[in-house]
């Protein structure tokens, strides 16, 4: 791999992923909000819209962060990406400039109303705007995702005389087969973060003993998002994005599991280190079979291996896809677990006693933001060695005149300037933290 | 239907300049008039709920433009790598100070976020000028479409110049005063009292700083890109432009001494939308001249998508701008009206 490509990719992975933090969690967090904000309109306890004031604090700090990071992300297409936003612009563009004529403007507008607004538009209209900031953010979810199912499922296109991308059909864009799953698993990882995140939040209170009615509150709602969204990204969503990237990139499915040999009854593997040198797993541990019948629901069926592929077909970075699809999985489960054993606590109106569940909760809202990056980790590795898929390698779409020197240059500044952002950042959301929800009524 | 998405994207350019200009605009004045911290806040009182949104309008023009003419989006986001790379930093400073300032109470903090907000805005102005005098001038481009421009080489005007040379300084320079006039008008609209008497009169001040440098941007234009004038000669519809920046400048003159805010107002959106529309009437059909070779040049028809994409593009686009404009209408209407000075009524 040469320089500027090696800095080009760094490049995107590292701020795309970074931005990732950020509307990870808005996403979500909007839901969250409007459900709230409903269960004030329909039950008048003032609890309920205080509880909104303090999580659209939380809120605008993330989306302002997701602004500002979002940013860079629409103009690297053209700065780093060059000759693929030349091959690709006509159809790809298409989704990335839906995104900011119909979400952008709607979420900012909104987003501006719901924050400064609430004297001014009433109860019904506030939560009107809030309803409206989380359409814009989940249809710009839709969008940004869809643009990505085209990298890595390419259709409704043909390739014109000058040899770029155009659209043939924009419904086969919109409704490509690979964006429904990977959609609702995406925006489903990212409420399975918001839950975590405010019920983490809530289980602080409770410990710390202050605020005690918002925390219960707050773990209360935290912990109900999060079975149901932990549940959505592992069935159906997980299990069928698994069936698509097996329909249509065998070769990065097993990677991803660490298949070498294509096999009849293929098993499972939990636990291993790929010897990429050696073409096998190391300290394997295995359930036999399983692997066939998840993708394809019979315990013999054929699952093709690495072998069963040209070496120049594989993707290029075999041991950190496998690891990432792990960790994703890995975690998936642990998520369900940890609900599932608050959720019978709080059933059991036993969960506010139970230090050690609150400890639990409280510590791990970071996992989801691993385990959504871990994700993307798998999608955007597991599609090389192509930029889109089957069409156009990755090698091929960098900018032509931009040399690693300059790129070296940029991916050191955006380095320092996100670690900057991250410390203010996570000096703001502690110190909003610790504000607390209670001497907000007393604020406005 | 190649021209009718130039004019689009010319379109939502000037949307840009015009809304955020203003804003921009308030981050130039921002140190010079905001003398004391109520004086600050109120300034960006006028504007904390719609910066965010004038902003979009970049975004979405950006985006338009990848999927109208992929072509000029490669060659031109990596021909101008580095400033490009410099505008987004400053963006995302500017973000950071607006809505950090107001997260702590302690003057050092606010200290610290006023001169990065101002700074910023003054930088991205410049710089936003300066890449328009790059597309008036034109770029080394090469037979493949694509260029490389360094930030600066000798300063002077030469083929192979770089992004900063004495011509593309100049635009900035024009484009730093008029979106100072722009944000002063802005200002004086939005507020009452003892700001808004100085914002009017930093808008008299600026004023003379627009005419002078236009009328040299002028005379440099017509002598570094001659061929800006044939569409006129061809097309002498097209002289309402400058008309209109005429009439636009005059308004910036006389409004504001008689106090008639709104009014000064529009007149300096008049200057900016006429001056943007004489340009682009008179670069047309070129999207990126080249300046080593007249055959390289970008134009709308060799860097644009296919008729069907552009055609599906347009029925989108259509929609999407109608609601777009009833969000903007109802924002601006539910945040009309003067600002209430200092600290009543807290931000987030
Ligand atoms: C909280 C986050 C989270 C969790 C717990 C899971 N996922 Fe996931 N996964 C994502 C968040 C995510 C994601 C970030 O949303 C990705 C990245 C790209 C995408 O489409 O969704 C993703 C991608 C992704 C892919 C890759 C698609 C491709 O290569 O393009 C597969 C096969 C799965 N997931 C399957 C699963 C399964 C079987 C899980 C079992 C529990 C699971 N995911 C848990
Ligand atoms: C949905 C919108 C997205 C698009 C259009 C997109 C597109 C791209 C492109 C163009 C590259 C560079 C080329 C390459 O190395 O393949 C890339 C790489 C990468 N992206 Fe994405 N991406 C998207 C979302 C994400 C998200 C949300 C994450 C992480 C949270 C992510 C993680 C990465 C990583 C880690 C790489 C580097 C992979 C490598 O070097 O092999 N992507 N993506
Ligand atoms: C390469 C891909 C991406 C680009 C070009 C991009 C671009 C942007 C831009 C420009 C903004 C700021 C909008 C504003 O000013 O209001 C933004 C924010 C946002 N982005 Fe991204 N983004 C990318 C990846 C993603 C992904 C993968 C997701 C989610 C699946 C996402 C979801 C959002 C959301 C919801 C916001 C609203 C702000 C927030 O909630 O933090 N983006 N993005």
């Amino acid at each position: 791999m040469n320089d500027a490509l090696l800095i080009d990719r760094l490049q995107f992975g590292f701020t795309i992923a970074y931005h990732y933090i950020f509307p990870q969690l808005t996403m979500g967090l909007s839901l969250v909000i409007v459900v709230l904000k409903g269960m004030y309109l329909w039950k008048r306890d003032e609890r309920y819209n205080n509880a909104t004031r303090f999580l659209a604090r939380i809120f605008a700090i993330n989306f302002f962060v997701g602004v500002i990071t979002g940013i860079p992300m629409e103009f690297q297409f053209g700065t780093n990406w060059a000759r693929f936003s030349k091959f690709a612009g006509g159809v790809i563009g298409q989704t990335l400039a839906m995104e900011g004529v119909f979400s952008f403007f709607l979420e900012s507008s909104f987003l501006g109303l719901f924050l400064f607004g609430e004297e001014k538009l009433g109860k019904r209209g506030h939560f009107v705007s809030a309803l409206l900031v989380f359409i814009g953010s989940w249809l710009s979810g839709y969008l940004i995702v869809a643009t990505n199912a085209w990298m890595q499922h390419p259709v409704g296109y043909q390739i014109a005389s000058d040899g770029s991308a155009q659209l043939t059909s924009f419904w086969d864009l919109l409704l490509n087969p690979w964006v429904g799953w990977q959609y609702v698993h995406t925006m489903s990882g990212s409420v399975v973060t918001a839950g975590f995140v405010v019920a983490s939040i809530g289980a602080y209170y409770v410990l710390a003993q202050r605020d005690t009615d918002y925390g219960k509150l707050f773990v209360h709602v935290g912990v109900v998002t999060g079975i149901i969204a932990s549940i959505i990204v592992l069935f159906p969503t997980g299990d069928q994005q698994g069936k698509n990237v097996a329909l249509h990139q065998p070769v990065t499915l097993a990677a991803m599991e660490g298949l070498f040999k294509t096999k009849e009854g293929a098993e499972l593997t939990l636990i291993g280190q790929p010897d990429i040198e050696g073409q096998k797993m190391d300290n394997p541990l295995h359930i036999p079979n399983m692997l066939s019948f998840l993708t394809y629901n019979r315990w013999k069926a054929e699952v093709k291996g690495l072998d069963a592929f040209p070496r120049d077909q594989w993707p290029d970075n075999i041991p950190l896809l496998y690891y990432s699809y792990h960790i994703m999985v890995g975690l998936g489960t642990i998520f369900i677990a940890i609900t599932v054993v608050a959720g019978y606590l709080l059933w059991r109106r036993r969960l506010f006693s139970s230090r050690w569940m609150l400890w639990i909760l409280m510590l791990s809202f970071p996992f989801p933001y691993i385990a959504n990056t871990a994700g993307w980790m798998t999608a955007e590795l597991g599609r090389q060695p192509w930029l889109a898929y089957g069409i156009m390698r990755t090698v091929q779409g960098t900018s032509p005149t931009v040399s690693a020197g300059n790129g070296l240059f940029t991916l050191l500044g955006f380095l320092g300037m996100y670690f900057v952002i991250g410390v203010l950042f996570l000096f703001l959301m502690i110190k909003k933290i610790n504000h607390g929800p209670e001497k907000l009524l007393y604020e406005t | 239907m190649e021209t009718l998405w130039f004019i689009i994207v010319a379109f939502m350019i000037t949307m840009y300049v015009v809304l955020d200009g203003f804003d921009l605009g308030v981050g130039v004045l921002y140190l010079l008039l905001g003398t004391s911290d109520s004086d600050r806040q109120t300034m960006l009182k006028t504007i904390a709920p719609f910066w965010d949104g004038n902003e979009v309008w970049l975004l979405a023009a950006g985006g338009t433009l990848y999927f109208a003419f992929p072509m000029l989006y490669a060659s031109s986001f990596s021909g101008f790598y580095l400033p490009l790379m410099i505008v987004l930093w400053l963006l995302m400073l500017r973000g950071a100070g607006i809505e950090l300032r107001h997260q702590l109470h302690h003057p050092m903090w606010k200290s610290f976020w006023d001169v990065v907000f101002s700074l910023s805005s003054v930088l991205l102005v410049v710089f936003f000028g300066a890449a328009l005098g790059n597309v008036i001038r034109g770029v080394p481009l090469h037979q493949d479409g694509y260029f490389f421009e360094p930030l600066w080489t000798t300063f002077t005007v030469v083929p192979e110049a770089g992004i900063l040379d004495w011509f593309t300084v100049l635009i900035g320079l024009v484009a730093l005063f008029t979106l100072t006039a722009h944000g002063a008008h802005y200002i004086s609209m939005k507020t009452t009292g003892d700001i808004q008497i100085r914002a009017r009169s930093y808008a008299a001040m600026s004023w003379w700083g627009v005419l002078l440098t236009s009328i040299l941007a002028l005379v440099a234009t017509s002598s570094i890109r001659p061929e800006i004038w044939n569409n006129y000669a061809e097309h002498p519809w097209g002289y309402i432009f400058p008309l209109g920046g005429i009439l636009g400048l005059a308004g910036m003159y006389i409004f504001p001494s008689r106090g008639k805010d709104t009014s000064s107002f529009l007149s300096s959106t008049l200057f900016i939308v006429s001056m943007l529309s004489a340009t682009a009437f008179g670069l047309y059909p070129h999207l990126l001249p080249s300046s080593t070779d007249p055959q390289y040049s970008l134009t709308v028809y060799n860097a644009a998508a296919q008729h069907y994409g552009l055609s599906v593009g347009l029925l989108w686009w259509i929609v999407g701008m109608l609601l777009a404009g009833g969000y903007f209408t109802y924002l601006y209407r539910s945040f009309r009206g003067k600002v209430s000075s200092g600290a009543e009524g807290e931000m987030y």
